[in-house]
């Protein structure tokens, strides 16, 4: 059994994106970068796959800045192998263009499962899982919450609005968008990053020539206006407090 | 335009509200000359039309192979839908279907597609959408030729303008949807986890989100809660953390809630969150950062540490419940 998990790395929204010029794009030179928080949780199931039944895990990903970092990461958690794809052009490319890159190291790779998260904060053209299930004709099923292997099939957890859920048997090979793994992302240890970061099983391939094209573009990017924004109370936490009680007695909010 | 599709979705037996909104949309977009296109996927599709009023015309796959949500047979009857339909703009809610359902069609038929959309407006031949990016924290234009497909947020547009009772033509797809050799089966649909309380009718929430940072940091929430008269719920992480169970999840994988009062403590307001309690009464976000978005949602906001706030609203309560 093979798995193969995608992983991104997107702005950090701890940090302030600001725009770059052209206002079309945000400035990628200062914001910190982390990786997607759903491809986080699609790595973390896979490591669990494999320590169930024994899996051997590939981290692929598109190269760009802290990308080799982020694989290394990637391999102190369990993955067995990391694959960076070269040679793409614009870091990031969107989930939409990039689509038939992983698509064509996928299928050298053969792999039984492809794993990556639901979306990232940046999918303005689509997400990737369905792309790529489209792409190499593979069943495809996202915001999925656990899977379990089988031989031949898995079962994964669909999640709905209002708490609903299924279960669906999904024929193998097939490509899962991860919104929660079966647990919470493990720690990893400095030591085990050192480790992994000596570690020969990160390897280097030219990304494929393939691309979506694409007849959507941005024309701008802008904050949401704050007009309509709450009124704000300051960061003093005892006028903060009287200020709420002032509002919600006037309002008749207080449960008596 | 000539004609738009919209996909249906079911939540447990009824049409979902999102598909309400989008048939709205669709309605607004096509104009006086255009036509609304449907597809309903469901058991008992046929006993569901007069709902769908708003669409000229409905295409139904029914009976066993439409129970449930199924991915590969919701993908292939919209296929069906749309070579039949021919439609200038497909309309898909962001929700777990239309995560399944967008690129994919997208893909298959050459198309582009802009999702999490939130407005949309013609221009020309061209339509310009706007998005919510970056979980809330920018709006993206985009410029989008025809023929197109969109991912649209579940709860922008009005429900009403797409109630409509009706009368709609319906054309059977069931000869055009082969479900043989599926690569996928359902094995079982989950109704919601039961639990104590029904959290869409409690009438104050008090929510704690990833910035409470901890389990134990849920008992103070609790007490400050019962203070309040306020049940607690959570976002996402928080459920996913394990810290509270999933039956107090408030979003578009939760519950849809419109209490009178909404606290949060810890919340960004990512648009997945918003979603579930935007139509509040009144809500009151504490977060440390000024720039979330939940800032943009809520009446009354403050900045301080939720912690320091806890204590000072539980403290002034009970001084005054002396
Ligand atoms: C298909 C899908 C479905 C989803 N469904 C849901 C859903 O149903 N419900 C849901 O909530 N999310 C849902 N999400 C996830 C959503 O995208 C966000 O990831 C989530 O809402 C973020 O939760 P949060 O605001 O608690 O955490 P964060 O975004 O991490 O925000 C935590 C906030 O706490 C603040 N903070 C931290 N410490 C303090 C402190 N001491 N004092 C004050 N403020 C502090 C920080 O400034 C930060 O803004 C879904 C996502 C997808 C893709
Ligand atoms: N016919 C359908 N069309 C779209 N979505 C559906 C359909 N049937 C079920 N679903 C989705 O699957 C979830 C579980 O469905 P149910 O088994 O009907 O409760 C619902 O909440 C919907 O989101």
């Amino acid at each position: 059994m093979h798995i193969v998990v995608i992983l991104r790395l997107v702005p950090d929204l701890a940090d302030d994106l600001d725009l770059a010029e052209g206002g079309k794009s945000i400035d990628r030179e200062w914001v910190g970068l982390a990786l997607n928080e759903f491809d986080e949780q699609a790595l973390e199931e896979a490591v669990l796959l494999s320590e169930a039944s024994g899996a051997t895990v590939t981290a692929l990903a598109l190269a760009g800045e802290g990308v080799e970092r982020m694989l290394q990461g990637a391999l102190a958690r369990g993955a067995s192998a990391a694959i960076l794809l070269e040679g793409s052009g614009d870091d990031p490319l969107p989930s939409r263009t990039a689509a038939p890159i992983y698509a064509e190291a996928i299928r050298a790779l053969a792999p039984d499962l492809v794993l990556t998260g639901v979306q990232t904060i940046e999918d303005l053209f689509g997400q990737l899982a369905p792309y790529l299930g489209r792409l190499l004709d593979w069943p495809q099923v996202s915001a999925v919450s656990g899977i379990t292997l089988d031989a031949g099939h898995c079962q994964v957890r669909q999640e709905y609005s209002g708490g609903r859920q299924a279960l669906i048997e999904v024929a193998l090979p097939a490509v899962i968008g991860l919104q929660t793994a079966s647990k919470p992302p493990r720690y990893v240890s400095a030591s085990k990053l050192k480790e992994a970061m000596k570690s020969d099983r990160l390897s280097r391939q030219p990304a494929g020539a393939g691309r979506l094209a694409n007849a959507a573009r941005i024309e701008r990017l802008v904050p949401p206006e704050r007009s309509a924004g709450a009124e704000m109370l300051g960061d003093d936490p005892d006028s903060a407090a009287a200020g709420i009680l002032g509002a919600l007695d006037a309002r008749g909010l207080l449960g008596t | 335009m000539t004609a738009v599709l919209v996909h249906i979705e079911l939540e447990g037996e009824a049409i979902a509200p999102v598909s309400f909104q989008l048939l709205g949309l669709a309605r607004t977009l096509a104009g006086d000359h255009g036509r609304v296109d449907a597809l309903l996927v469901a058991e008992a599709a046929e006993g569901q039309l007069p709902q769908l009023g708003a669409a000229d015309r409905v295409f139904c796959l029914g009976g066993a192979v439409a129970a449930g949500y199924l991915p590969e047979t919701h993908f292939k009857a919209l296929q069906a839908a749309r070579e039949a339909s021919q439609p200038e703009l497909t309309l898909v809610a962001y929700s777990s279907a239309g995560l399944d359902l967008a690129a994919a069609t997208a893909v298959s038929d050459d198309l582009p597609l802009v999702a999490y959309c939130q407005g949309v407006e013609r221009d020309g031949e061209e339509l310009l959408v706007t998005s919510q990016l970056y979980a809330g924290r920018l709006l993206a234009t985009s410029r989008v030729t025809l023929p197109a497909v969109l991912s649209v947020v579940p709860g922008t547009f009005e429900e009403a303008a797409g109630q409509i009772q009706g009368n709609p033509e319906m054309i059977d797809l069931s000869a055009a949807v082969d479900t043989s050799h599926a690569r996928m089966r359902l094995v079982e649909v989950m109704a919601p986890e039961g639990d104590d309380v029904d959290i869409t009718t409690a009438p104050s929430l008090l929510c704690v989100g990833r910035g409470i940072g901890d389990q134990d940091s849920i008992a103070e929430a609790e007490e400050l809660a019962e203070l309040l008269g306020a049940e607690v719920v959570g976002s996402r992480p928080v459920i996913d953390a394990g810290w509270l169970p999933k039956s107090r999840q408030v979003g578009k994988s939760g519950q849809r809630v419109a209490p009178k009062l909404y606290v949060s403590l810890g919340v960004s307001g990512a648009p997945e969150h918003l979603e579930g309690m935007s139509k509040a009464g009144f809500i009151v976000a504490i977060n440390k950062d000024p720039s979330a978005p939940i800032f943009e949602t809520a009446h009354l906001g403050s900045t301080c540490d939720l912690f320091d706030l806890m204590d000072s609203l539980a403290e002034q309560l009970r001084q005054r419940g002396q």
